[in-house]
């Protein structure tokens, strides 16, 4: 039962579908002495901007059910160590394909961080989240508008040759139009979706679980929601889509691929499960046999 | 960090919403004093983490606490039945700091890991004082295991219904222990106190509300003297001299 599982974007060649989703999966080398890293598609490294963050205070978690809250806040080391040492150190024990995953908070930061992505021998991807506030335009997230959506991805574009994909937010009225307007504006493909906006109140206390008081929302109960959006965008743009949010099994996998995406981002499900990705891999080609599919790029979009 | 299958083989009430429970596996793996296990609980997203009370060839006792939905259905759970945990979680106390005599000091439930090292330390010949605080004597865990493998135990209570009536930190300026290197575990508030008033060196081991409980998800970090740690990696235990309080 020798099934294919590799796929191909924007002529990056994955050995399978199975991508850990930034933000789930540290900078690889956290989770080197779990698994052999190189049983996953790809990595999408933790959101990195161009200055060191400590992200937002804690609590920065809460519980749901059916999945959880995150108002990390982008915690990371800055994108200078992003390039000089956590790619290299994941380039040591990891031969498939790196997602370096960018944030900024003006059109300067992206473009600084994602030509220091590009220029990363060992980044394949660079990913543009677009759900960050932006400092120059009353805080509005550059992806909840298509018009600076657009912007961002002209402006990363202008200095990256390596494939751009841009990561979508769901808190949006069409995210249709966001992905048409990325589209048009050069993204060579998209991500979708990014967390959805929740809160939680602990009743005892009074007060918001969360310090942040809001923060993104993920995991098992997002999938049809996710899903739905991939479909769309998917049969809307003639360009890759990577399908996340709330996948947690090897048949959700085949479902977000059916709907439109080209390989799958596995994001909170990490968290309760850190095999979960090597074991979604593994259990990938009896789902396949039991569905009669051959090659998993076969079933892409049939839906 | 690995994911095992335990069997629930003791789940009883210890103390008011406290229970002992105590888990065996073929092949636990070796736990030293301060980790944790990351358990999860059917119907609830997240795993919880609880520290290691005690441990031995094939087995580990844990203690904790009923606060909320998911430690509510731990606490049904029945022996015989089974538990997904992921062990080996956490940088635990370091009990070759201490020279040659030690002090505990545990408020509530905090006596649990630090009963794992106070057996470290036995074994590795040192003269151990204990101190235990609690809110009231039903809350009281650990202490004849305690006065069994220690040289010293004074217990605290905020109602005074057992021992020294006040803090830990009253307790502790009774039995006026010598030591040359202390360890608390406890709520915040009582940690930075004790941190306060003892002179020398120290560990505390810190809490937040974790995501992935390995290192991987940056939900718990905390800002120390040395730079940003991950409570659930790089903790939970940290030098005294490195806590922000």
């Amino acid at each position: 039962m020798v099934k294919d599982l590799s796929v191909n974007l924007c002529g990056v060649r994955f050995a399978n579908p199975v991508v850990p989703a930034s933000g789930t999966f540290g900078f690889g080398v956290e989770l080197a002495d779990t698994f052999d890293l190189n049983l996953l598609g790809g990595i999408s490294l933790k959101g990195t901007t161009a200055e060191a963050r400590f992200g937002n205070p804690t609590p920065r978690i809460a519980e749901c059910p059916g999945g959880m809250i995150n108002s990390v806040g982008l915690q990371n080391p800055g994108i200078d160590v992003l390039v000089g040492e956590k790619v290299p150190a994941l380039r040591k024990v990891y031969g498939g394909v790196v997602i370096a995953n960018i944030s900024g908070f003006s059109l300067d930061e992206y473009v600084k961080c994602c030509a220091a992505a590009d220029a990363c021998e060992g980044v394949d991807i660079v990913e543009v989240n677009v759900s960050c506030p932006n400092v120059h335009n009353g805080g509005m997230a550059f992806g909840t508008c298509a018009a600076s959506a657009a912007e961002v991805t002209a402006a990363v574009k202008s200095v990256c040759r390596k494939p751009v994909f841009v990561k979508l937010s769901p808190n949006v009225t069409d995210i249709v139009e966001i992905a048409r307007a990325c589209e048009d504006a050069g993204a060579d493909g998209l991500t979708l979706v990014n967390t959805f906006l929740g809160m939680r109140i602990d009743i005892k206390k009074r007060q918001p679980v969360i310090a942040n008081k809001m923060g993104g929302f993920s995991g098992r109960a997002v999938f049809p929601i996710a899903l739905r959006m991939v479909y769309q965008v998917a049969h809307a743009c003639r360009i890759p889509v990577m399908g996340c949010g709330g996948v947690a099994s090897a048949r959700d996998v085949i479902e977000m691929m059916m709907a439109g995406a080209a390989a799958v981002q596995v994001g909170a499900e990490n968290l309760r499960n850190p095999m979960a990705c090597p074991e979604i891999v593994a259990e990938l080609p009896a789902v396949m046999e039991e569905l009669g599919i051959e090659k998993i790029t076969d079933i892409v979009g049939i839906v | 960090m690995e994911k095992r299958l335990f069997t629930v083989t003791a789940n009883t009430l210890a103390a008011r919403d406290t229970y002992r429970m105590r888990l065996e596996a073929v092949e636990p793996g070796f736990v030293f004093s301060g980790e944790f296990v990351d358990i999860a609980i059917d119907g609830f997203y997240l795993r919880r983490p609880i520290s290691v009370c005690d441990c031995g060839p094939g087995w580990i006792e844990l203690y904790y606490k009923v606060v909320g939905e998911g430690t509510k259905v731990l606490s049904v759970a029945k022996p015989g039945s089974t538990l997904e945990l992921l062990t080996g979680l956490g940088h635990g106390f370091d009990p070759s700091a201490t020279g040659r005599a030690a002090l505990l000091a545990a408020g509530g439930l905090g006596a649990a890991p630090l009963y794992l090292l106070a057996r470290e330390l036995k074994a590795q010949g040192k003269k151990v004082s204990v101190v235990l605080g609690f809110n009231k004597a039903d809350e009281i865990v650990l202490l004849d295991e305690f006065r069994a493998l220690c040289d010293e135990v004074e217990v605290a209570t905020m109602d005074g219904s057992v021992g020294v009536k006040g803090f830990v930190t009253d307790a502790i300026a009774k039995m006026d222990p010598e030591y040359d290197y202390f360890y608390t575990c406890g709520p915040m508030v009582m940690m930075k106190a004790v941190c306060g008033v003892l002179k020398g060196g120290g560990e505390a081991s810190l809490e937040e509300r974790m995501g992935c409980g390995a290192g991987f998800c940056y939900g718990c970090s905390c800002k120390t003297l040395v730079g940003t740690r991950r409570i659930c990696k790089d903790g939970p235990v940290f030098k005294k001299e490195d806590i922000i309080w």
